[in-house]
């Protein structure tokens, strides 16, 4: 099905997935200098998730994501130079440097926020999808969440009132294998995230979460359910993140080679690049060379403007907020 | 005497306090870490803060749980095993998370022993990092401790120093009524002086730090920090003040506070808390209605804007209050002289 994509589209594909990659491992190695504030969660290893989920949407879908929400925010369209800026805590960031790497949000691109609450997301997924039903023009809403956000009572009660609604929300869980130092085997006890949707009464499917193709065919299934006003569908897709929980995190309940083995057989760019090879070459190596320095030319662009950009103004602390004290 | 950081004076509360009863059982999310883990490491994490570290080797995992995401479950499984004669140390990791968990907290462990006609207890402690000031954003940085002392039935404390963390969190452990323990991050590097046998720190007691005739100041956690720089400052002035850090915002010592006020006439709080139905305006209240005879100036209320927390670092200093923001309201009260 996702091979219908031209050409075009899936150039498109493709600079999104690398341009998530690039802005995460240019922030690991920026965080590592010191000069970002605050803490920060990379989303390198699920590019094909949001890009995947993201793809078929348009800025009249809505979503809502995690505390490991730059993949999803790029997938979605958010600017990003204005991202990074965000990350850097400056005036003219997307949400003037008040939110930060967990709070960015845009909701001209139907980007409803970052969310440092795991499990906030989804019950905001089912209001907006109430908002998209009483419009009635089949949008969708998609709530981002972790395997260890599907341990979460609000994510429980999200699921079910969608259920009860026939709310069109796609719920996705990204399993990455861990909730912070902690294995999805032990914290979820059934061990089975889809299983426990189709429990709450709705389709539930899991996937390849490193395969583009995969995750985008699913989706494209989902999204005929929701649009077609038959209620909420689950993803849940297998990936891994190629860095800590945040940036600092020393991974010691992870193998040693867990990741370099990873990096390997779950890159969803490698696996791209050799499914375009398989395919007869709808996109040459030499395509997708060209993208990527032109996604290593907008990183740099946009690491530079972030740097030299002035913070907030002092007098910025007390906006956007009523007060009188 | 050795000297140990907040974060390993409540470690070892913990260890000592395990060791000596067998009640007591810590829960949280990867208060051990590594569970289902690739690297077959048991312990490898020790809390997020790394507060709860060798807490699983020692006491196995019978005693020493590791949870899922799941707030609600947490404090309420606390609750429960407390009715059933445990005495639960939880972690809440942000005290940002009480938001998940709020009824848990205030409909549940509040109210048991008086509603169920004091029948029991509900000796639950739940602890939790809080404060802003390390660029973690609206979500993580809250200093929520003033609305659950809002709350009849729990017991607030908030330490300054690794000293007084160690006694109260023992002292905590062995209360038989709730108690919820406000860490701030910014102080779990701290060092002070720590006896290495347990001790308690009672509850409702006010530590005075600084003794001065010129005005009274009343700082909570980190503010005493902040306060303290304030004074040393003032003090090449020749301005000398009582600094009062009441440890426990419930209950509180209003005696040492109303006493010191008698003295001085002045009195500034400096709450981390934002200013509307916060500990500084409880203080303040108090003062006016018991020590107005006693006040030669308007109070000062030292506390961030009533905004959330922000993200840039050039908005979070603004936000927080700190020692030239306690030393101008400081001069201030003074300057009203009368
Ligand atoms: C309510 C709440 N509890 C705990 C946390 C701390 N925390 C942040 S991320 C995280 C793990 C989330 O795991 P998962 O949902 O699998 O997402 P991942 O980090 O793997 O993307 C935890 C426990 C939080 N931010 N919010
Ligand atoms: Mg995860």
């Amino acid at each position: 099905m996702a091979m219908a994509l031209t050409p075009e589209r899936l150039g498109f594909v493709y600079r999104q997935m690398k341009l998530i990659r690039e802005f995460e491992e240019r922030l690991h190695t920026e965080i590592a200098t010191g000069e970002i504030p605050g803490f920060t969660h990379l989303y390198s290893g699920q590019e094909a998730v949001a890009v995947g989920v993201c793809e078929p949407l348009s800025d009249a879908d809505y979503i809502a994501s995690t505390h490991r929400g730059h993949g999803h925010c790029i997938a979605k369209g958010c600017d990003v130079p204005g991202m990074m800026k965000e990350i850097y805590g400056r005036a003219d960031g997307l949400c003037k440097g008040k939110g930060g790497s967990m709070h960015i949000a845009d909701f001209d691109r139907g980007m409803l926020g970052a969310n440092a609450i795991v499990g906030g997301g989804p019950p905001l997924a089912v209001g907006a999808a109430i908002a998209c039903q009483l419009k009635g023009e089949g949008r969708v809403s998609v709530a981002f969440g972790g395997d260890g956000s599907c341990n979460q009572g609000t994510v429980f009660e999200a699921m079910n009132l969608a259920v009860v609604l026939k709310a069109p929300v796609i719920f996705v869980f990204e399993n990455n294998g861990y909730s912070e130092h902690t294995g999805v085997s032990y914290a979820v006890g059934s061990k089975d995230i889809a299983a426990r949707s189709r429990g709450f009464g709705m389709p539930a499917e899991t996937v390849d979460g490193s395969d583009f193709f995969a995750v985008n065919d699913a989706m494209r299934r989902a999204l005929t359910v929701a649009r077609a006003g038959d209620g909420p569908y689950t993803l849940e897709a297998i990936t891994t993140r190629f860095f800590g929980h945040f940036e600092g995190d020393p991974q010691r309940y992870r193998a040693k080679d867990e990741v370099a083995r990873q990096r390997q057989s779950m890159d969803c760019l490698k696996l791209f690049r050799a499914r375009m090879e398989a395919d007869g070459g709808p996109l040459k190596a030499t395509d997708l060379d060209a993208i990527d320095a032109q996604v290593m030319a907008r990183i740099e662009a946009a690491v530079a403007d972030a740097k030299a950009a002035p913070p907030p103004a002092e007098s910025e602390l007390t906006t956007d907020v009523y007060i009188s004290y | 005497m050795p000297q140990l950081s907040m974060r390993d004076a409540i470690n070892q509360a913990l260890h000592q306090e395990m060791a000596r009863d067998p009640r007591v059982i810590v829960l949280g999310e990867d208060v051990s870490g590594g569970a289902g883990g690739t690297s077959g490491e048991r312990e490898a994490s020790g809390g997020i803060f790394g507060v709860t570290k060798g807490l699983l080797p020692k006491f196995g995992a019978g005693r020493v749980i590791d949870t899922p995401i799941s707030e609600s479950a947490i404090v309420g499984a606390a609750a429960g095993a407390a009715l059933a004669g445990l005495r639960p140390v939880a972690e809440l990791m942000f005290a940002d998370f009480v938001g998940v968990c709020m009824d848990q907290i205030y409909n549940q462990i509040a109210k048991f022993r008086y509603m169920f006609g004091g029948k029991t207890t509900c000796p639950v402690v739940i602890r939790m990092a809080m404060g802003a000031g390390m660029n973690m954003g609206a979500q993580h940085s809250q200093s929520i401790y003033a609305f659950l002392t809002a709350v009849p039935g729990l017991k607030v404390v908030v330490p300054s120093n690794a000293y007084d963390a160690k006694g109260l969190l023992i002292q905590a452990i062995r209360d038989d009524d709730p108690v919820m323990f406000f860490e701030h991050k910014a102080l779990y590097p701290r060092k002070s002086e720590v006896p290495a046998d347990p001790y308690t720190v009672a509850f409702g007691q006010a530590n005075v730090l600084r003794e001065g005739d010129d005005a009274t100041v009343v700082a909570i956690g980190r503010m005493v920090n902040f306060a303290e720089k304030a004074l040393d400052g003032l003090a090449a002035q020749g301005i000398q003040c009582d600094l009062i850090d009441p440890r426990t915002t419930s209950p509180l010592d209003e005696k040492t506070i109303l006493e010191s006020v008698e003295n001085t006439g002045r009195l500034i709080v400096v709450d981390e808390s934002p200013p509307r139905c916060s500990v500084a305006s409880d203080i303040a209240a108090m003062v006016a209605s018991r020590g107005f005879e006693s006040l030669r100036a308007p109070v000062q209320m030292v506390t961030p804007p009533h905004s959330p927390v922000p993200f840039s670092p050039a908005l979070e200093r603004a936000y927080v209050p700190g020692p030239q923001k306690i030393a101008d309201a400081i001069r201030r009260t003074l300057d009203a002289r009368r």
